[in-house]
């Protein structure tokens, strides 16, 4: 089964973002942290806890079936894939995800959306991250 | 801007609330940073008015490779400095580095003075000029809070403010930054509080897209490696500064009461060990390094009878144990603990408070300065007295309260005692008693911080050295940091960014430089801002350093003011070699 992204170890994270650069610099191409599929931000300012806004793999994810253009996949071991070329930019998937972590990518016109690729847990410096299969 | 042949900066004008960009193509040799910095400022500063004068500019800069690149985390302040009257530089981490490249701005130029208090607010789409009056008066953490949820903000923010101390125009106020993070010397604060500016908030929303991937992808990964698996960054993230204090104290380089002493018979309860040990709660890092050298102690503090505990996170590094520790003789970490939360609400720089108040303790002893006068009774040692004087250098009223305000060599100016006041060339020293190559760095670095040259480290070199060795390894190490600064490397990670490293990732971008283009841009920011010092009236040669600093054995033995004022006139020969070219603008 295919591994998903999970965050057991957030109480370590010291908030140097390279988790979120590494998402943005490879699936994205982008040099900046918002155009991520994981977000870490901080709870109360920076003197209170770092969360990680991850994908949580639904199994028969929300943000698939609102999608009206197939455009989206049920992932095998949750979440969900894009095919960009079927994405007609109509949005949906953003209010339709439970937790609020598909984001919108204004210049491409197309979801921001975890694949599951373990690239920010490779770049995390402090075992917060790590890639597991559930089941 | 990234993939373009131009700076952008952001010009604001407090008086007027008009706001202008221009694309600088003039300033694209000077990559960002400290070289921006300085050619914005010797651009807008009046050299013929004060320091407070509305007309001052304020600059902030950052630099190609800024948050793009591992430990690329700092954004250069350059003002003219309320403490010295000459050229302000100040550097800070956080998240302002992100703010402002996401934002979309190289830099900005801050003039005028806001007929109210005001914030900014500054985002990729528009800037707001916002009331402060219900901030003004506020510390630096309830500032903080309240402007984090007045503005939401859409992208990653960097809140930047001023304590009572910049409202009041303490010579050396701050500027606070996330929090744990400051814009500290050279009274930055107070350059803020004399516009009226008590914050600047910055939302980094914007987005840029990768040109050369494949090449831009292989440099970072290969940084990425140096940084955190290698041993050239460990020790920032291990210990942290507060390493350094065993060690100095071994040397006999670490000031002690005053500068009376160069060993802390209690520098073991002051140390990095014992902090981590006891008191060690997080670690945490600026946007886009992943070191986590920012040191986060929980102070834990009983209120009340039985059982009442109050808590509080501060960040603590080497030259604030040095500063507000060994300097005024506290070896309680508690005690430390508590004057760094203080004076980081006031908004102090804490090396020129903890000077200033090791100057006025021995004051007191003399006889030179009254504690009814002041409002506090100052001992070595004795906590609570220092937290009352910090309150009173923030907000009192007295001569005394305001003498103490300039610092303590304008304070021993008017009240005696200057041979006691641990200044060197009009900043506070910092906590390295090592020797000539330190004195005399700190004294002549363009910004009179150990950091411009670390003589420190030349002075920890093995063997005697000469005086004709002292000088060349200052301004060669001052020409590189010039360089480094401009890139906005954190200097903690100045090993990692060897030539080859800084040039490979400028070239990932689309810069390609020469190791001789970078020399040639070191030694021309240098000569630069030497001229601006000039212009404000700074006198080189007329440099002598307190004979306390002399007196106390350093780590090389005892220093003699024939053997400084030889190095200092050498330092002055050298200069006259290369001005400024062109004269500057």
């Amino acid at each position: 089964m295919p591994k998903i992204l999970q965050a057991p170890g957030m109480a370590k994270c010291i908030g140097c973002y390279s988790c979120m650069l590494a998402c943005a610099r490879y699936n994205y191409r982008s040099y900046s942290p918002k155009h991520s599929a994981m977000q870490v931000k901080t709870q109360g300012g920076i003197q209170g806890r770092f969360v990680a806004d991850i994908c949580r793999a639904c199994v028969d994810a929300p943000c698939v079936r609102a999608c009206p253009a197939d455009a989206l996949v049920q992932r095998r071991g949750g979440g969900a894939l894009l095919v960009k070329g079927k994405c007609i930019g109509c949005e949906q998937c953003v209010p339709a995800c439970p937790v609020r972590v598909v984001y919108w990518d204004g210049v491409q016109r197309t979801p921001i959306v975890c694949r599951h690729c373990g690239l920010c847990v490779v770049y995390c410096p402090h075992g917060c991250l790590e890639m597991a299969v559930t089941s | 801007m990234l993939h373009e042949n131009y700076l952008k900066v952001l010009y604001i004008d407090l008086s007027a609330q008009k706001v202008r960009v221009a694309r600088r193509e003039d300033l694209y040799p000077y990559l960002g940073g400290a070289g921006a910095a300085t050619v914005l400022l010797s651009e807008t500063i009046d050299y013929r008015k004060g320091v407070f004068d509305p007309g001052q500019p304020i600059v902030f800069a950052i630099g190609p490779l800024s948050t793009i690149f591992p430990a690329v985390t700092k954004a250069v302040a350059m003002f003219r400095s309320p403490l010295t009257g000459n050229l302000g530089e100040s550097h800070a981490g956080g998240r302002i580095a992100l703010a402002l490249r996401y934002a979309g701005y190289d830099a900005l130029v801050i003039t005028g003075r806001a007929a109210q208090p005001t914030y900014l607010y500054l985002d990729s789409n528009e800037v707001r000029f916002k009331p402060a009056q219900t901030l003004w008066g506020l510390g630096a953490e309830e500032t903080g809070r309240l402007l984090r949820d007045i503005e939401p903000g859409r992208g990653h923010r960097s809140i930047m403010r001023i304590g009572p101390a910049g409202e009041n125009l303490v010579r050396y106020a701050n500027v606070n930054i996330e929090t744990y993070r400051h814009f500290g010397r050279l009274g930055l604060g107070a350059a803020l509080g004399a516009k009226k500016l008590k914050g600047i908030y910055i939302s980094g929303d914007a987005d840029v897209a990768i040109q050369n991937f494949p090449e831009y992808n292989k440099v970072y990964a290969q940084v990425y490696k140096r940084v955190t698996e290698t041993s050239l960054m460990e020790k920032y993230h291990d210990l942290g500064t507060p390493e350094n204090v065993l060690p100095l104290n071994a040397l006999g380089a670490l000031p002690t009461r005053n500068f009376q002493q160069g060993q802390f018979e209690a520098a073991e309860a002051i140390s990095g060990e014992a902090f981590a040990q006891y008191d060690l709660m997080r670690k945490l890092s600026c946007s886009g390094c992943p070191i986590g050298c920012i040191h986060i102690a929980l102070l834990r503090h009983q209120f009340g009878k039985g059982y009442e505990f109050e808590s509080s996170f501060v960040s603590y590094d080497y030259e604030l144990i040095y500063a507000l520790g060994s300097f005024l003789g506290i070896g309680d970490r508690a005690g430390i603990l508590h004057l760094i939360h203080r004076l980081d609400d006031q908004g102090l720089d804490a090396i020129a408070t903890g000077i200033t108040l090791g100057w006025a303790t021995e004051a007191m002893q003399k006889g030179l300065i009254a504690s009814g006068e002041l409002g506090a009774k100052l001992a070595f040692g004795e906590v609570e007295g220092y937290l009352r004087a910090i309150d009173v250098i923030a907000t009192g009223s007295s001569e005394l309260a305001r003498a103490l305000a300039e610092g303590a060599q304008t304070a021993a100016g008017r009240y005696g005692g200057r041979e006691f006041a641990a200044f060197l060339g009009g900043n506070a020293a910092a906590g390295y008693h090592t020797g000539y190559a330190n004195i005399l760095g700190q004294m002549v670095g363009a910004r009179h911080s150990h950091l411009d040259n670390a003589g420190y480290a030349i002075d920890q070199k093995a063997g005697e050295l000469s005086d004709e060795e002292i000088v060349q390894g200052l301004i060669r190490e001052e020409e590189e940091r010039c360089v480094l600064t401009s890139l906005c490397v954190c200097l903690f990670a100045r090993k990692v960014y060897d030539r080859p490293t800084s040039r490979a990732a400028l070239k990932s971008i689309g810069i390609a430089v020469t190791d001789g283009d970078l020399d040639r841009l070191g030694q021309d920011i240098y000569r630069r801002k030497v001229w601006i010092k000039k212009r404000c009236g700074f006198d080189y040669s007329s440099l002598r350093a307190p004979g306390r600093l002399l007196e106390t054995p350093s780590m090389r033995g005892a220093l003699t003011a024939e053997r400084l004022d030889g190095l200092v006139r050498l330092f002055n020969r050298e200069l006259e070699k290369s001005e400024v070219p062109g004269g500057a603008a």
